[in-house]
């Protein structure tokens, strides 16, 4: 994304955000982290696959994923419900029940976390690699108070003292501007906001002062002017600390602002993946192109029509020959019965498909 | 499109009678907190008019909170208001016996949120259609197997495909497919859909939205369309009401509520709305509203906007602002609205004003953002 400032449309006066520090963040590329290596990627996903058996069907649920994630990155990973985006990142947290397969390589700062042993996982876990998801409300314990649950996290990951792990429960929840932090401090779940819930499992993500958050759907429970400050605090977060984010939605509107590389996925696949601009400003995926015409666009007539893409999302235990898109794709061809490789086709831009966007062919004119 | 225009400028001139007509509509529910019942008032709905017009759409947005779906269930009379007036089809739905009002009801149908919630989950597909028809004695089992065959081929489902499916064998789209068939078996002349595709995944979504079209057009239907994005309400709607903490910010016309939003409260959600633009790829990156809504329990006096207003000022706080209608057809209630000078002339810190240009950035010029560097 760009490093331009952009204009404040509101004057910032009020009393919540005095609460804390900064107007609107600037949106500079991040700099590699201080706790990457430079151009040394933070997390190598390889291959990624997750089956679960259910009543004697196997569900694919995610198919041959591959990413990387440089230092102190924000990527977004978008896909429709059951695309895989949010089981593959429980498997690399190791999140997933017994029931899962779970193969392929994922490395995390040159540690293999696939068949980690649960006990050396629990460290990273809620350490260098935390998770904020999408219901605050079920996330937070209703029964303790949301200084006890912040301060849990403190004293798991370090070895500091109760008094300690209050001052440092108090700066992070300032630090992520729940206002009156001393006050919430003594204060439980319910008493809360949706968004400042979210801003108390920010507080408890950043607790043990991670490389990597995960934040699955994060702000998809929220309103759109939460979600928009939810956002900015990320994006500060994830500047100020040089903590890389993966950021999992559905919302392509909300990738394209913030992130700066997005992966799209489809049945479990990735299937169009490039830095944000690259994406949106050329798409070559079908698939890609048939979401962007199917959100609603502001610009848009009252009443006019969306583009539709006929049919469901696969059936993950069934999926069709090829490309699992073939059956909905305007672009199809006879050739898709072959699975088409996810291949960089163009720099830093890679996409799985056979006749892709802008060079479309007939079935004569195939190779 | 032009069609709509002619009728709303006809029903601007006082010669169409609006379908519905809310006046002063008040919701308020007691409060309870855990473990009792304790005082105060939830103040849902408070003194909210508005008027659709036969084969309009008028589109409500808002946030979690601000009401609207108590308005749709005020609207429907379940429950019935506190007070105010609500007129469907020329009669007065507030005073109606339950029989008069079951009748009434039949012209007005709800499609919900949830598909799988508001199906019965042991039911077919075919029952579950039927059901209305039944409920309100339409002709004879025959008949009634062939009206349900046409409805289910009017929402896109195959009888004999789909029709003895239950719903936990439809999926989430399909299952909104067979809640819109339910709504329109009766041939309402109006149907009230509260945040009906927002469970769904946006490819589903847009065939469903499309499919709400293409019955407007077809069944001449009327929709008060409720949801909380507004990009989607706009690209629906003939008109847009915009709510905040149960009032009305701002009525009108939808691309005019986008073009030119009058109200502070509109251009925020405007501003928040991360998108990207379908053709070019260019983000539109959000600007945060500070603060939170307050409590409905104990809104703010005045203006409920004015805690978290860049322009509010003394008065916001002591005089309710009432709905004025300021362009044609496009009412707001506030005291600075946006086509006003900024009543402050903030000398902000980073000089940061909002006055000339009430349009969202991107309706004019749109690539401030987003950029490859």
């Amino acid at each position: 994304m760009s490093g331009k400032q952009r204009t404040a449309t509101y004057p910032v006066g009020d009393s919540y955000v005095s609460e804390g520090v900064i107007a609107a963040a600037s949106s500079g590329p991040a700099a590699p982290g201080p706790a990457g290596e430079p151009g040394e990627p933070l997390l190598v996903v390889e291959d990624l696959r997750v089956q679960f058996t259910r009543g004697g069907r196997r569900i694919n649920a995610v198919n041959g994923l591959s990413y990387e994630l440089l230092p102190g990155s924000m990527m977004a990973i978008i896909g429709e419900s059951g695309s895989g985006k949010s089981v593959s990142s429980r498997a690399l947290m190791g999140l997933l029940p017994p029931t899962a397969t779970i193969t392929g390589s994922v490395s995390f700062a040159g540690r293999e976390l696939i068949g980690m042993p649960e006990r050396e996982m629990r460290e990273l876990r809620g350490g260098d690699i935390a998770m904020v998801f999408q219901d605050p409300a079920r996330s937070l314990n209703p029964t303790m108070k949301i200084g006890a649950q912040v301060t849990e996290a403190i004293r798991l990951h370090s070895d500091s003292d109760r008094k300690g792990a209050h001052a440092r429960a108090i700066e992070l929840l300032r630090m992520v501007r729940l206002p009156a932090p001393e006050r919430r401090f003594h204060e439980y779940p319910h008493q809360l906001s949706g968004g400042m819930r979210q801003r108390v499992m920010i507080a408890i993500a950043l607790a043990g002062e991670p490389r990597l958050l995960i934040a699955d759907e994060a702000t998809t429970a929220l309103d759109v002017t939460t979600q928009a400050q939810i956002m900015e605090l990320l994006v500060e977060l994830q500047q100020r600390l040089g903590m890389a984010v993966v950021m999992i939605s559905h919302d392509l509107g909300l990738a394209a602002s913030y992130a700066q590389d997005v992966v799209v996925m489809y049945a479990g696949r990735a299937v169009e993946h490039a830095p944000t601009a690259t994406l949106f400003g050329n798409v070559r995926m079908p698939y890609t192109r048939a979401l962007l015409g199917a959100i609603p666009a502001l610009e848009r007539e009252p009443h006019s029509l969306f583009e539709v893409t006929p049919g469901q999302p696969p059936d993950l235990s069934a999926l069709p020959k090829g490309c699992p898109f073939r059956p909905r794709c305007p672009n199809a061809l006879d050739r898709c019965v072959e699975m088409p490789p996810f291949r960089e086709h163009e720099p830093e831009h890679w996409w799985a498909c056979w006749n892709p966007v802008g060079d479309e062919t007939g079935n004569g004119e195939q190779e | 499109m032009t069609a709509i225009d002619d009728r709303r400028g006809d029903a601007r001139a006082g010669t169409r009678t609006p379908l519905l007509r809310a006046r002063n509509l008040v919701q308020e529910f007691p409060a309870r907190a855990a473990g009792g019942v304790k005082g105060g008032v939830v103040h849902a709905v408070s003194n909210v008019s508005f008027d659709i017009y036969p084969g309009e759409t008028l589109g409500v947005v808002g946030e979690t909170g601000s009401g609207k779906s108590t308005l749709a269930r005020s609207v429907i009379q379940a429950p019935r208001p506190k007070s105010g007036a609500v007129e469907f089809q020329g009669r007065d739905l507030m005073t109606l016996r339950r029989r008069d009002l079951k009748q009434a009801r039949r012209q007005m149908q709800m499609v919900y949120q949830d598909p799988f919630g508001s199906l019965n989950p042991r039911w077919r597909v075919t029952e579950l259609v039927e059901e209305p028809l039944r409920g309100y004695g339409e002709g004879n089992a025959d008949s009634r197997r062939r009206r349900v065959a046409e409805l289910l081929d009017l929402v896109g489902l195959d009888p004999s495909q789909y029709g003895r499916r239950r719903p936990f064998e439809l999926s989430g789209g399909q299952c909104q497919r067979v809640a819109i068939a339910r709504a329109i078996a009766l041939d309402p002349a109006l149907v009230i859909a509260d945040e009906a595709v927002s469970s769904l995944d946006v490819l589903i979504q847009a065939q469903v939205l499309n499919l709400f079209e293409k019955l407007r057009r077809e069944l001449d239907l009327s929709y008060l369309f409720i949801a909380h994005d507004l990009a989607m309400v706009k690209q629906v709607s003939d008109r847009v009401a915009v709510m905040y903490l149960g009032q009305l910010a701002e009525i009108g016309p939808a691309q005019d509520i986008y073009r030119r939003p009058l109200h502070p409260y509109t251009a925020a959600l405007l501003e928040s709305i991360p998108r990207v633009d379908p053709v070019t790829g260019t983000a539109h990156k959000p600007t945060a509203l500070p603060g939170e809504p307050p409590s409905p329990i104990d809104p703010p006096s005045g203006c409920r906007f004015r805690t978290r207003c860049p322009r509010s000022q003394l008065r916001c706080a002591e005089v309710d602002p009432v709905l004025e209608e300021r362009l044609p057809g496009h009412q707001v209630a506030c005291h600075f609205p946006l086509d006003l000078p900024d009543p402050a002339m903030p000398p902000g810190p980073a000089g940061a004003t909002l006055a000339p240009a009430p349009v969202p950035a991107s309706a004019t010029d749109p690539a401030p953002t987003a950029q490859t560097s």
